[in-house]
This record gives C-alpha cells, structure tokens and sequence, in this order.
C-alpha cells in the first residue's frame, strides 16, 4: 500500500483538500471529479459533478451533512461507458452502498476512482440547516477541529446522527484512495493512500512523496471503532425491546403514511418501480371494508408495516447503514434503528458484509446445494 | 386453549407436495382441516411477501414444501426457497413471529404418508405454541 503525506497550510483542512481535488482533476485521464460542494446559491452542501478546476472554491467533503447518500449518483454516472474516468469523492457508507449497486447491475465500478475521507459523521438534513445560519465554512472547521481532537459533538441540543454515532465503518477501506484524518496530525498533514491497483496508477501521477503510516493511527482507528460498536450495540438492544412483538412494530410504525420516502433515500433500495407503487398495492376499495370488517378497526393508509418488513426482505442484506431512511422520513420515524437491527441478523446469517467488495456475491442471489439443512424440516 | 384451532398456510409445489397432498386424499388418510394449501408451481416462486402477508394477516403458521433437493422441475427453485427462508426465519422472530411458525420441508409426490403427518405434527406444535397475535393488529 503505498502511502503519502500532505502538508496543511495554516492548519485549514479544506483548502488543502481543494487543492489536492484540483490535481487530481488536471492528471490526463481524470476527467471529472465528483465532490460534495458549498453550493454559491444557497447556504447548503451538494454533490457537484466538476470539470472546470476552478470551480472547487466550495468543495466542502467535511461538511458534517450529506443530503443524499451519493452513492446513487455515481450508479447513475457509471450506468454505461462514458469513456473517461470520474473521481468520486465519497464517505465510506456511500462508497459501500456504490459497490453494492454495482453488484446489484446499477453502476460499473470501471470508470470510477474512489476517492474516501475518513468519515467525521454528520447531523440530520434539518438540524444542519438550522445550526449553521449563515457561516458554512466556518462551521465546517469548528466541526472538524472538535471531533478530531475528540469532543462530544452536541452543539445547540443537536447531536450527530444515531446512524453516524452507530457507524463502525469509519474508515473508507474500499477506496482506490484514501485520505486519513484519524491518528493523524492534521494541523500539519493529511494522510494519502492507494489502496488497490486503480489507486496506484492515479498515486503514481500525482506529485506526492512516500511516508509511513502514523504508528498512532491504527490505535486511534480501533478505539473509535469500539466507540461506535458499543453505541451501536446498545441502539441494537433499544430497538430490539420496542419492537419484539407486533404490538410493538404497530406502535413504532403507528405514525407511518406511507410515503415511502425511506425507500426512494435509501441507496440501496434500488428497483426502478417498487412493488409497492405498483397496482399490487392499488387494492379494489371493496377491500378496505373487508379489513375492517375483519377487525373492526384498521388504521389507514393500510400495508404500513406489510411494507417495512418485506423491505426488509428484499434489503436488509445490503443495508450499509448510512442512516438515510430515518433523514428522510417526515415523521420522525426512527427507520435506521429498525433497519440496523434487523440487518445486523440477516447479515450475520449470510455472512456477508455489504460493500467490502465487488466479489462478495449478495447472498439471495446465489445458492449451494449443500447447504442450510437446518432450516428444513419441523423441528 | 383446548379449542384453539390454528391456521396454517401452505405453499404447496404442483409437482411434489400438491401430488402428496393429493395421493393422501385419494388414499384416505385423514389430515386435519387446519390448513389451506395454495398450489404453485414450484417453492421458487413463493415470493417473501406471500409468508409475511400470510402472517400479517393472522395465519398461525406457514409451511412453504416441495420437491426433495435434486428434484426440482425447475432444476434449482428449492434452493433459492430455502435461502429466502432462512432470511425470514431471521427477520421474522425479531417482531415475535417465533421460528417454529415457519416451515419448510421437502415432501415428494408418493410420500402422502408424510404430508399428513408433517399437518399433524404442526397443528400439534401451534396449538400449544397458542395462536399468532397479529389477527387482532389494527396497522397492517
Ligand atoms: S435502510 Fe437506511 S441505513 Fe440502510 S442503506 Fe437504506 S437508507 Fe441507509
Ligand atoms: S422495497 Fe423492495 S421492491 Fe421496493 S424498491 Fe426496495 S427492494 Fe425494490
Ligand atoms: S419515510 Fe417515514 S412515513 Fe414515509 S414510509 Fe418511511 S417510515 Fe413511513
Ligand atoms: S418444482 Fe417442486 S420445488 Fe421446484
């Protein structure tokens, strides 16, 4: 793995960012980058598709949000051959939900160089918006300098997302390239790694010289991952106590109207006509009044927990976790949490870690024949 | 719970089970009228929503059976069956719907014998495992 160092001018993370994102956009055969940004027009951060060198004055990939997971946007950039590379500057949960995309047949990972930050976390959409008023930039550093050097990050009664707080992935160990912020002294340089082959050719290019690993790091790295592991333990524990019978799940679910905006955020979620916007789901209105017949009483819209299970079904095995689902929902749903849990256990069924690698084949899509005996018979 | 009479739902294949179910009518063993077969036309195409909406809609148990593994008329349905069960036989307890109310079994054609003890022996196993609390649930 061949490794590097950059220096930060002035301790300011993010000009040094910009600039190196510029020489990776000016190497020969790189030709776009794809780079969460500082939008001019409004106070807010989105992924932007960039040519022009000069136009990164705002990449801002610390911002502690990010809108979407980004991950669809390069399935969608890579869906066909364009024939020239894109760097996409990705968190670690977007680049696993990318590489289960490619495997679900949704993006192709040829034309694509990962470019991976180490992960600060991020605040939900909405808390973001009102926490940072009018001072983006200067956010962005507060933010960066705080959790660097390791304190808590409730600020104004907001605190980071449950998801980022859950996330034992903070460390992008699938990109081509990685920038390491973690057990590094940031106030002097930032950590550069090629991790895979494409990563060596782009490293190769740019102007950079061989250092080590800060022998630190690895420790940092572990003892952050063992933070988040036990938080996300606990979240499991929660979880599992409020919605372990169906009462439960139906009060948990009780304020669900089936927007089904958690699906359309989730980058996973992939089917380009969910069954549950199809007439399957479009029911005679003579059914209705069977259901309450049947009962007495059923609140509406019904199929409300009919379609968070089977959800479940079709993708808790690819879930990466990245906390979209409960962003997205209207009603303060905490979808993430249900979606975590149930994830955590059919995962760990398959043995299958989504986005770790394209090889890894997604687990309801292959069979052996020998295999799962004891799931047959009746006991 | 003496007069507790579960339901139980169950996927049959056309070529294995059904056949089973059928040569145990015709042969005259006597099997318990709890459960409703729907015939398919192999365990390949029990989609997941067919075992979740059967629960959500208070079936006590479902059986999802077929041909033995090597049998498959379509060469390999039973195996991706029996991956898509074992993932509910994950999701499903986590919302208290207990693993021993899903099944899967291999029953072919010429084993009637079997299909009607496999009945009986789930009518037995639900009845003292008492019935699916999701009949009285008002979200469904
Ligand atoms: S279910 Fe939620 S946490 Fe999991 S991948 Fe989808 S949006 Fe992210
Ligand atoms: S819920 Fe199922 S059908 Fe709908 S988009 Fe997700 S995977 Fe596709
Ligand atoms: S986003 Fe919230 S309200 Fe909408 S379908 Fe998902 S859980 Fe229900
Ligand atoms: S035809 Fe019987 S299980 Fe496939």
């Amino acid at each position: 793995m061949k490794t590097a160092k950059i220096n930060v001018k002035d301790g300011d993370l993010l000009a040094t960012l910009r600039e190196f994102f510029r020489s990776i956009l000016q190497l020969d055969d790189i030709s776009a980058i794809l780079v969460p940004q500082h939008l001019p027009m409004k106070n807010v951060v989105m992924p932007t598709l960039v040519t022009d060198p000069e136009q990164l004055n705002g990449a801002n990939p610390l911002a502690p949000v990010f809108p979407m997971n980004a991950g669809k946007i390069v399935s969608r950039l890579t869906r066909k051959p364009t024939g020239g590379k894109v760097a996409v500057v990705l968190r670690p949960c977007e680049i696993r939900a990318f590489i289960e995309l490619v495997k679900l047949k949704q993006g192709r990972i040829e034309e694509v160089v990962l470019v991976g930050i180490d992960c600060l976390g991020a605040y939900k959409n909405v808390d973001y918006a009102q926490m940072i008023e009018k001072e983006e930039t200067e956010f962005t550093s507060r933010f960066y300098r705080n959790v660097l050097s390791g304190k808590e990050m409730a600020e104004q009664g907001f605190d980071l997302n449950p998801a980022c707080k859950a996330c034992e992935h903070p460390i992008p160990s699938g990109a081509d390239i990685l920038i390491g912020l973690f057990g590094v002294d940031t106030n002097k340089n930032l950590l550069v790694q090629a991790r895979t082959p494409k990563g060596e050719d782009l490293y190769r290019n740019l102007d950079l010289s061989n250092a080590e690993e800060p022998p630190e790091r690895a420790a940092v790295v572990e003892a952050l991952i063992a933070e988040r592991t036990a938080y996300r333990d606990k979240m499991f524990a929660e979880t599992t106590e409020v919605t372990n019978s169906v009462e439960k799940l139906n009060i948990y679910l009780a304020n669900c109207i089936n927007c089904y905006n958690c699906r359309v955020a989730c980058p996973v979620c992939y089917c380009k006509e969910c069954v549950f916007v199809t007439d399957v789901f479009n029911h005679e209105p003579i059914q209705y009044l069977r259901w309450a017949n049947r009962k007495g009483v059923i609140k509406m819209p019904t199929d409300t927990v009919f379609y968070h299970i089977t959800r479940l079904a079709h993708m808790s095995t690819a879930c990466v976790g990245c906390g979209q689902c409960s962003n997205a929902c209207p009603n303060n749903i905490p979808v993430m949490e249900l979606f975590r849990t149930v994830s955590f256990r059919t995962q760990k069924a398959f043995e299958y870690e989504p986005g770790r690698s394209v090889e890894d084949d997604p687990p309801l899509s292959v069979f052996r024949e020998d295999e799962l005996s004891d799931v047959v018979g009746i006991g | 719970m003496a007069d507790f009479e579960p339901t139980i739902i169950a996927f049959v294949c056309n070529w294995c089970t059904y056949t089973a179910a059928d040569l145990a009518g015709t042969s005259r063993l006597g099997y318990p009228a709890n459960v409703r077969l729907i015939r398919v036309m192999c365990t390949g195409m029990v989609d997941p929503k067919y075992v979740i909406k059967a629960f959500l809609e208070g079936a006590d148990a479902v059986l999802v059976s077929g041909c033995h593994p090597g049998d498959c008329h379509y060469i390999n349905g039973n195996y991706k069956a029996r991956r898509r069960i074992k993932l509910l036989k994950e999701i499903l307890p986590q919302f208290g719907f207990g693993d021993e109310r899903l099944r899967l079994t291999w029953i072919g054609a010429s084993d009637g014998i079997q299909f009607a003890e496999t009945i009986r022996d789930m009518v037995t196993q639900i009845k003292s495992l008492g019935p699916n609390e999701a009949k009285g649930t008002m979200v469904i």
